[in-house]
């Protein structure tokens, strides 16, 4: 029998070798296989963790008592759930159809309409502008969508094999994520946070050559990848992007600071 | 599948809501443990128990008895555990010294830790090591490892909780492993 890779030793070690017979005879007679399993086998008896707080054998009925006045309730979806519901496809379609009705209609209301009596001063209203909610709404779903950008470019430039690895999950997820990155990318072009729309730019780039390639990665793919993500810096400027695009976020409506991106 | 789980399946189908108190009864300190290993706090599991029993519930006509009960529920924790996190991205496993659930933890400890006080300072070491390495790995890996390591799950099981391939599953855990090794190397002999 071949050696023990490590990932070999983390199959025996919990049970799951295809064939633990031949990885027992050989750890018996291999000095340097029987090593590396038991200092695998150490490191992994060494992550027990605090204990998992006990529940009473009541536990269950407790449980039962809280929800069972909830069953038949209407479903009510968490806010960024239902936030996320906001942006479907066909709703931000309907929506970018309405924008351009609107400003069409105001392009033509200035050039045609007839000329208005002077305009009533009116008192700035006490609710934050409709502008400022939007803004906010899209910076709250951008910063979602970086985090999981993040998380894709994190496993696969963490993936660490010796031959081809699956990498199709990955590549869906990056599918998922090409599309609302370029309605986000076209959004903050748009509005002139160029900041913000290159990095998107560049990240779209990486993420369409993902869910474009194949299923399977090998080690110089993945090594590529990680060249390529760190020549560009992308992953380091894709999550200090986030973490002031949260910042932003976080702040009062009210009192406005003025955007650092 | 556990026959009886899918009697119970059956009668909540049927239209007897309350049968369905016999599924959370059974099942409502797994879930709970996943969903503590997967979030790392006690009041966050507390809420997930809840939320993946009435998710359940309103979902059971879409539960296919392909799999067990028990692995779809494991779902809907996972699925829960996630929802959650992504609306406290790395906070959510992460604890500290400071934290007031984790001293009470080492509390404990240290009442039964008894006459060996250096072990026991070598194990909380190694713990924080643990609980800083979970913290960073993805949710998928974390999920594959907290399930094969903790709760004994198999791989092809883990697969069809996540929805993943199985070798997607296998290599999710094969990540997990290096990188808590590799964050294990500076106390690696401590215990020994």
């Amino acid at each position: 029998m071949t050696h023990l890779t490590e990932d070999d030793c983390v199959l025996h070690y919990y049970g799951e070798a295809g064939d633990m017979k031949s990885a027992d005879a050989h750890l018996a007679e291999c000095e340097s296989c029987r090593r590396t399993f038991e200092e695998l086998s150490k490191a992994l008896r060494a992550v027990t963790g605090a204990d998992a707080p006990e529940r009473s054998e009541s536990y269950g009925a407790e449980v039962w008592a809280r929800i069972q006045p909830r069953l038949d309730a209407p479903e009510t979806q968490p806010w960024p759930r239902r936030l996320a519901g906001l942006f479907t496809w066909p709703r931000l379609a309907t929506a970018g159809a309405l924008a351009t009705l609107l400003m069409a209609a105001f392009v033509a209301g200035r050039h045609w309409a007839p000329p208005a009596a002077p305009p009533v001063p009116v008192r700035a209203a006490a609710t934050p502008a409709p502008t400022a909610v939007r803004e906010r709404i899209l910076l709250i779903a951008v910063g979602e969508h970086l985090d999981r950008s993040q998380m894709v470019l994190a496993e696969l430039s963490n993936l660490d094999t010796a031959g081809p690895v699956d990498i199709s999950a990955e590549r869906d997820w990056a599918r998922d994520l090409v599309a609302s990155n370029r309605l986000y990318r076209q959004t903050a072009a748009r509005d002139g946070k160029t900041a913000v729309a290159g990095v998107l730019d560049e990240l779209e780039r990486v993420l369409v050559d993902i869910a474009n390639g194949p299923a399977t990665a090998s080690p110089a793919d993945l090594e590529r990848l990680r060249d390529r993500l760190e020549t560009q810096g992308l992953a380091f400027r894709v999550k200090v992007l986030g973490s002031q695009i949260k910042n932003d976020a976080s702040r009062p409506l009210a009192a406005p600071a003025p955007s650092t991106l | 599948m556990d026959a009886s789980d899918l009697a119970v399946v059956a009668r909540v189908r049927a239209g007897d809501h309350d049968a369905f108190r016999h599924l959370v009864e059974r099942h409502s300190r797994s879930v709970f443990r996943l969903a503590y290993r997967l979030t790392g706090r006690e009041e966050d599991a507390d809420d997930i128990v809840q939320e993946t029993f009435l998710k359940a519930f309103r979902q059971l006509a879409r539960f296919e008895s392909r799999s067990s009960f028990a692995t779809w529920l494991y779902r809907i924790t996972v699925n829960c555990s996630h929802d959650l996190m992504r609306q406290r991205p790395r906070a959510g496993t992460r604890t500290s010294l400071d934290d007031p659930e984790h001293g009470a933890s080492i509390q404990i400890a240290d009442e039964s830790a008894g006459a060996d006080p250096m072990r026991e300072l070598a194990r909380r070491q190694i713990d924080e090591r643990v609980r800083a390495a979970m913290s960073e790995l993805s949710a998928q890996e974390r999920s594959a490892f907290v399930m094969r390591h903790y709760e004994g799950l198999s791989i092809e099981e883990i697969g069809r909780v996540l929805d993943l391939r199985t070798s997607a599953a296998k290599h999710s855990i094969f990540r997990a492993v290096k990188k808590l090794r590799r964050s294990l190397e500076p106390v690696a002999g401590l215990e020994s």
